[in-house]
């Protein structure tokens, strides 16, 4: 069933693929983290800076969003595919908003 | 994934006599070469319906985004309209359910049987406060006529001292009617988006509900945690959706 360098292969994935188990210590940390980020969300929506509060909205929101993907969703300590996956997945989701954004931004100049 | 029966630890092994089978963990199924692929595989599939996931919301995201490019005052007082304060207080409420959830996970993989039916009870209990609040957040907008359909109102917006509330804090300017107009795409699109929300919600407090039984007879605390990490898994992607909807929804045009 299994060739040498089929040994040496499933050796690799064994270690690899050893369960990770993240401790409380982490988990609390992160969760404090958020709930901080929500309130210094919440904060910067009452401070008047035109063009850059939703700016720095959805940058926070990014930040809470890579910290739940990492830490809580244990990607930071997945296997490279599902890193990819969720790489994917993103990516995928950008050209989804930036391209059908790119062309509405950019036909029908001012008339919309 | 609904191979979490409650067994001893005891090693099964099938067909041995046949000598091409291998010993195995009795939640191991007989297809997979280790434990740990087993997991990987169900790992990934979870990861590939999530990605199918990102794709609904994302639609909903890109239409929600070009509407307020496209009815950009409409959508500002129309936002007006929603509480910051319930906001903020789901958003809370939803992240520490997301903590308790990973705390669950945790007490799954240390086999602490009941810490983790603490957890999930914590869990199932703040799934239901969110969707308490999202209520009185609703019924406010049946109220005022906010629901898109025949009974929509544009007084708020025509006339917006008729709305004293809301007018004493943000001092809204008459839309023209054409603009006013618009708001009802806003109101569509709050419910779309916080409406399928709640609703992967509602299904994530109903698995909720068969795991903590499920947890209670100890299924879960066996060494056999992917069910308890792949709900996890689902619960913590509602929650960033949250993430991204209460800013978009709630913050951003406060002062535009």
């Amino acid at each position: 069933m299994s060739a040498p360098h089929d040994k040496d292969f499933e050796s690799i994935e064994q270690h690899e693929h050893e369960h990770h188990i993240v401790s409380p210590r982490i988990y609390l940390t992160i969760v404090c983290v958020l709930l901080i980020m929500t309130g210094l969300t919440v904060a910067a929506s009452y401070v008047e800076m035109g063009i850059f509060n939703p700016i720095v909205a959805l940058a926070i929101a990014a930040f809470k969003m890579i910290l739940v993907v990492l830490f809580f969703m244990h990607v930071k300590y997945s296997t490279k595919l599902t890193k990819l996956t969720v790489g994917a997945g993103v990516f995928t989701f950008l050209i989804l908003v930036g391209m059908t954004l790119s062309d509405y931004w950019t036909r029908a100049w001012g008339r919309w | 994934m609904s191979d979490s029966q409650v067994v001893s630890n005891q090693v099964v092994v099938h067909g041995a006599a046949e000598g091409a089978h291998h010993e195995h963990l009795p939640y191991q199924r007989h297809h997979f070469e280790t434990y740990a692929q087993q997991s990987d595989a169900t790992n990934f599939a979870m990861w590939l319906f999530l990605l199918t996931e990102i794709m609904f919301f994302g639609g909903l995201f890109t239409a929600y985004l070009i509407y307020r490019n496209w009815y950009y005052p409409a959508f500002v007082e129309a936002s007006h309209q929603l509480q910051i304060f319930w906001g903020t207080a789901n958003t809370a409420v939803l992240i520490t359910s997301s903590f308790t959830m990973a705390m669950g996970v945790w007490s799954a993989e240390m086999k602490k049987k009941g810490a983790l039916v603490l957890c999930l009870v914590i869990t199932f209990i703040l799934g239901i406060v969110f969707l308490g609040i999202k209520t009185i957040e609703y019924s406010e907008k049946i109220e005022k006529h906010h629901v898109p359909g025949f009974h929509y109102s544009m007084q708020s917006f025509l006339n917006p001292q008729s709305d004293p509330e809301v007018y004493k804090e943000y001092k809204d300017k008459p839309l023209p009617y054409d603009m006013a107009r618009h708001t009802e795409i806003y109101f569509f699109l709050y419910f779309a988006m916080t409406g399928m929300h709640a609703l992967h919600m509602i299904i994530g407090i109903a698995i909720l509900g068969f795991m903590i039984f499920r947890a209670r007879a100890g299924a879960y605390t066996t060494g056999h945690v992917t069910f308890v990490e792949n709900f996890g898994l689902y619960w913590h992607f509602v929650d960033i959706i949250w993430i991204y909807l209460f800013p978009l929804l709630y913050l951003i045009s406060r002062h535009q």
